[in-house]
């Protein structure tokens, strides 16, 4: 038991940020582990360099992770830490700008050497210079301190010593917010396990820190969270890129077929490759191709023999699969594309979010090429929108673009894991016999006759015996499939493929949220826009102020209701992370004067900045 | 001089390309060419030598006694990626360079698949040039037939990465500065573990051909010399004709000297001081001469890509045949044994159990 006093308190939010080699993601991910244990909710925000190591010390080398923990739903990572541990010059002078005056700032002053100071641009200490009075700050030299407490480790190196610093960071802030640590003990001897004396040392370093905090004079009392009040179920924590690994693995086992995923590595989707290649026991074949092109002609391969072909990737990866897609179209044939959506233009910001794939998920493909386009909003919704993209591809023939981002790929929160009885039968039905008769009354299998309810033409697979047919990205003509340059049929063809993806079946209305029933505002968000929206909503509201809410899941088709939905206000806001690519779908579609709220920072809008919006909106509208 | 052959790779070790997949029954009915032929009207130009390669193949096809369910012919885009759409088994007529790569996740998808890819110069080498080479390296089970008629048809006549230099075409009216490449020096340095070439216009040879292409285990690269009678009519002339054809075309034969010419005017190819290859004439030949004798098995593909150069623009001597044939483990093979052994560890196929246990993970709460 603590000998210090202990604080409720229903929220923090906390920043550990440090030099890339510091290991803060690691840090981050398991402090997050054992506040998932707790019970509490949590969202959390990986922030790291697209560089892998950047020079040590510098401002572009500084990684963070932020997590978001209370004892009620958490809707973002949060704006500003309540607490920012700085393990160095850099991370305090790249993060000291998002740190509210009064918060706590834990630095390992080690580091704070004048040759690191002048790195930064620090012509005098900001430890000393008064500069960071108005913070609670918590001096402590984590690396001599960690160096000492592993004194008796001989066969260590210093270096291999020091790195062990950002466990005794860990057990520090393990303490101060009451977190057990034994999950991250498990962790540690697993991870090390082959190594005794690192594994002792990691450990040893866990519990100094804890200690530290215990003993030492400077931390006063420690703080507790109360759970979280959740639905019943069973909950893991999960991000958005495994939920959609999940997802896809589910809704193949759902289907009975077997998933091929056509990758090329790039960030930040390589992490579903990863995933997927760990899962070969549930027929999972990965294949990671020469190029992005390769990727989804393996994946197109794939769903032509009966499985379900899946490909991985990010903005720039989607463009140079775009031919393939239109081919996917017009072949009619089941295909996922995954594209966890990445700053742009070209390269970009490899590591930060952004929305901005939006229109050339819809439109970036050559001639009239109908696609649906489905779009997680949160980490865990990742693995139903995987599902849905499935369920979509498999029943109507097409592919479908499943829109994620670097924010929910990376980003975590609790997950109720849903029992797989009650996850949709995915079956599909093969063609195995002849579907019509040519003109002297012979059976003969015409691969382009659809289904009347659907649209959707018969999935023959190659092996099927008295199907053989041969289909290509040349018009085809309408039932027989055969080549066609006739202007009527093209037409006809053209139109067809258009009413069989705005014709999907099971895509349910947008839901509002109106609580006074009297919102003359609607704010209406997409994708990973949905926490930021929900909290700065929430915020609006506590201020005494009616608005309404609503998000948008399918892009393509939109929800059958949507257009009654933004008549019904005086105002539309769409806050998304482009300069306003929903808002001109709006417009264009349903004729009504939507009101964009754009931010391409790399980052979720702050709930602040956001709330702020919504009220000018509010005064406008009075 | 040496004339005994050791081959490092036997054939009768090699697992055949068509393991694996159905074969028809003893006792069923005869197949033809009849069974393999579509009933679209073929619309090359009159005179083009895909028709001949087209008759030779589905002349050929019956032979491999495979089911038609169980043949895909997967192409790209140019005159000769029409193909499938004159064959009546499976197929995909794709987009342009991208048929290794479909046919790719086709073949690893599929063991039951008999695949084929049908390309050409500009298809294979030129836009496609990636997914070929890395089809090759990684040795697919697949068979890449790459008609060469060293021009772009579809597109009416530019040169393509086949074209000798100083062509003129439509797009070089001062004639090509470009470099051309050498499909079977390529394919050779690209670690194909099956090299071959034939003619359009040779039926037996390229039937030939077609059969050890099919029964090869990986990637099988058939480079088919093909006359385009609109845009480079008359490209292989000098091979093709009678007059001449003898004293050019070099037949390679496994495990015996390289020869060019007729009876009485017999060249043997041999390796000079230095190293340099050499056609020498019978009297030139000594008890010291070092005689090049063909190993299409040879580990090392470095003695095929030498005969692979004695290829010139002047057609001097253009060697026919299989290059290199070798056994090495398909990437097909290698992937499925993986998930099969995956899927063994753990039990079998994955129950609802198996799924529930991998959406848990292994750290869970329970609220209640």
């Amino acid at each position: 038991m603590s000998s210090k006093s202990v604080q409720k308190l229903d929220r923090v939010v906390i920043r550990f940020a440090g030099d890339s080699g510091d290991g803060m993601q690691l840090t981050g991910d398991r402090f997050t582990s054992e506040t998932a244990a707790m019970g509490n909710d949590l969202s959390t925000l990986p922030n790291f360099p697209a560089e892998i190591r950047a020079p040590q010390g510098t401002l572009p080398g500084v990684s963070s992770f932020q997590l978001h923990f209370a004892d009620h739903d958490v809707l973002t990572p949060g704006d500003s830490p309540d607490v920012l541990v700085a393990m160095n010059p850099a991370a305090l002078k790249a993060n000291i700008g998002d740190v509210p005056r009064g918060a706590t700032i834990i630095v390992n002053t080690d580091e704070f050497t004048s040759r690191n100071l002048k790195k930064v641009g620090y012509d005098q200490s900001p430890l000393d210079d008064g500069s960071l009075e108005s913070f609670h700050v918590h001096a402590v030299p984590l690396t001599s301190i960690t160096v000492d407490a592993l004194e008796k480790f001989e066969g260590l190196t210093r270096k291999e010593k020091e790195r062990a610093k950002n466990m005794f960071a860990l057990g520090l802030l393990s303490w101060m917010y009451t977190r057990p640590t034994t999950g991250t003990e498990q962790f540690l001897t697993k991870k090390f396990g082959a190594h005794p004396e690192v594994l002792e040392a990691n450990l040893t370093a866990l519990r100094a820190g804890w200690n530290y905090g215990e003993t030492t004079e400077d931390f006063a009392s420690s703080f507790e969270i109360a759970p979280a009040t959740m639905p019943p179920g069973t909950y893991r924590n999960i991000t958005g890129n495994t939920a959609l690994a999940h997802g896809l693995v589910a809704a193949a086992h759902k289907a009975q077929l077997p998933l091929v995923l056509g990758s090329y590595p790039i960030t930040p989707a390589s992490d579903i490759l990863h995933a997927l290649s760990g899962l070969k026991r549930h027929d999972v074949t990965t294949i990671q191709a020469e190029d992005e092109i390769a990727g989804i002609g393996i994946a197109l391969g794939a769903s032509f023999g009966g499985a379900i072909g899946v490909t991985t990737t990010s903005g720039p990866g989607l463009a140079l699969k775009s031919e393939t897609i239109g081919l996917a179209v017009s072949l009619e044939l089941p295909l996922v594309i995954v594209d966890v959506q990445r700053g742009g233009p070209s390269t970009g910001l490899p590591t930060k979010t952004e929305q901005a794939d939006l229109l050339q998920a819809l439109y970036g493909r050559n001639g009239e090429s109908p696609v649906p386009v489905i779009a997680p909003s949160t980490p865990a919704d990742c693995f139903d929108a995987a599902f849905e993209a499935v369920r979509i591809a498999t029943a109507y023939r097409t592919p479908v673009i499943l829109l994620s981002d670097g924010y929910l790929a990376n980003g975590s929160e609790p997950w109720a894991v849903p029992e797989v009885a009650d996850l949709p039968d995915l079956r599909v039905e093969f063609a195995t016999e002849p579907n019509g008769t040519d003109d002297k009354g012979e059976p003969v299998f015409h691969p382009f006759l659809r289904d009347p309810d659907t649209l959707a033409r018969p999935w023959a697979v190659p092996g099927t015996a008295g199907l053989e047919h041969r289909i290509g990205g040349i018009e085809k003509a309408d039932v027989t499939g055969n080549i066609s340059y006739d202007p009527d049929n093209h037409d006809h063809m053209t139109r067809l493929r258009a009413a069989k993806v705005a014709g999907i079946a099971g895509i349910p209305d947008v839901a509002v949220e109106d609580p006074t029933g009297d919102a003359k505002v609607l704010v209406l968000g997409w994708g990973s826009t949905q926490g930021p929206i929900a909290a700065a909503v929430r915020a609006v509201r506590n201020a005494g102020h009616s608005v309404a809410s609503a998000h948008v899941r399918h892009l393509n088709p939109f929800p059958a209701n949507l257009g009654e939905v933004l008549r019904s206000y005086d105002r539309v806001v769409v806050p998304e992370m482009n300069l306003g690519q929903l808002s001109m779908l709006l417009r264009a579609e349903y004729l009504v004067d939507v009101r964009p709220h754009t931010s391409v920072r790399g980052l979720p809008f702050s709930t602040v900045d956001l709330a702020d919006a919504i009220l000018t909106h509010l005064e406008e509208v009075q | 001089m040496t004339t005994t052959h050791e081959t490092t790779n036997g054939a009768a070790e090699r697992p055949s390309g068509l393991a694996g997949i159905p074969l028809l029954p003893a006792d069923a009915t005869k197949q033809t060419k009849k069974d393999f032929t579509s009933d679209q009207e073929v619309r090359w130009c009159p005179g083009c030598g895909d028709y001949a390669i087209l008759a030779a193949v589905q002349g050929f096809l019956p032979e491999l006694g495979l089911k038609r369910e169980n043949i895909t012919f997967v192409s790209g885009i140019g005159c000769s990626s029409r193909f499938p759409y004159y064959l009546d088994t499976y197929g995909m007529h794709s987009i342009h360079g991208r048929a290794p790569a479909i046919a790719t996740g086709l073949a690893t998808s599929r063991p039951d698949q008999n695949v084929w890819v049908v390309t050409g110069d500009g298809d294979a080498l030129s836009i496609g040039g990636n997914h070929l080479i890395h089809a090759l390296r990684r040795n697919v089970n697949l068979t890449i037939l790459l008609f060469n008629n060293e021009i772009y048809g579809l597109t009416k006549g530019q040169y393509s990465p086949t074209s000798r230099v100083g062509q003129v075409t439509k797009s070089t009216p001062m004639g090509s500065v470009d470099q051309p490449f050498n499909p079977v020096s390529l394919a050779l340095g690209a670690e194909a573990t099956f090299v071959a070439r034939t003619m359009d216009s040779d039926r037996k040879h390229l039937t030939s051909i077609l059969r050890a292409a099919a029964e090869h285990r990986g990637t099988s690269l058939v480079e088919i010399y093909q006359n385009c009678p609109i845009f480079n009519d008359g490209a292989f002339e000098l091979i093709k004709d009678r007059s001449q054809q003898e004293a050019r075309i070099v037949h390679l034969v496994d495990g015996s000297p390289v020869e060019v010419g007729p009876e009485d005017d017999r060249k043997t190819l041999v390796r000079m001081p230095g190293g340099r290859l050499e056609f020498v004439s019978a009297s030139e030949l000594s008890e010291d001469s070092d005689v090049v004798v063909h190993d299409a098995g040879a580990e090392s593909p470095a003695q095929a890509f030498e005969l692979s150069r004695l290829d010139s623009p002047e057609m001097t001597h253009v060697p026919m045949g299989i290059f290199r044939s070798v056994s090495r483990p398909t990437y097909d093979d290698g992937v499925r044994a993986q998930v099969q052994a995956a899927v063994d560890t753990a039990g079998g196929p994955a129950t609802d159990d198996d799924l529930a246990a991998l959406l848990r993970g292994r750290d869970t709460w329970t609220v209640a």
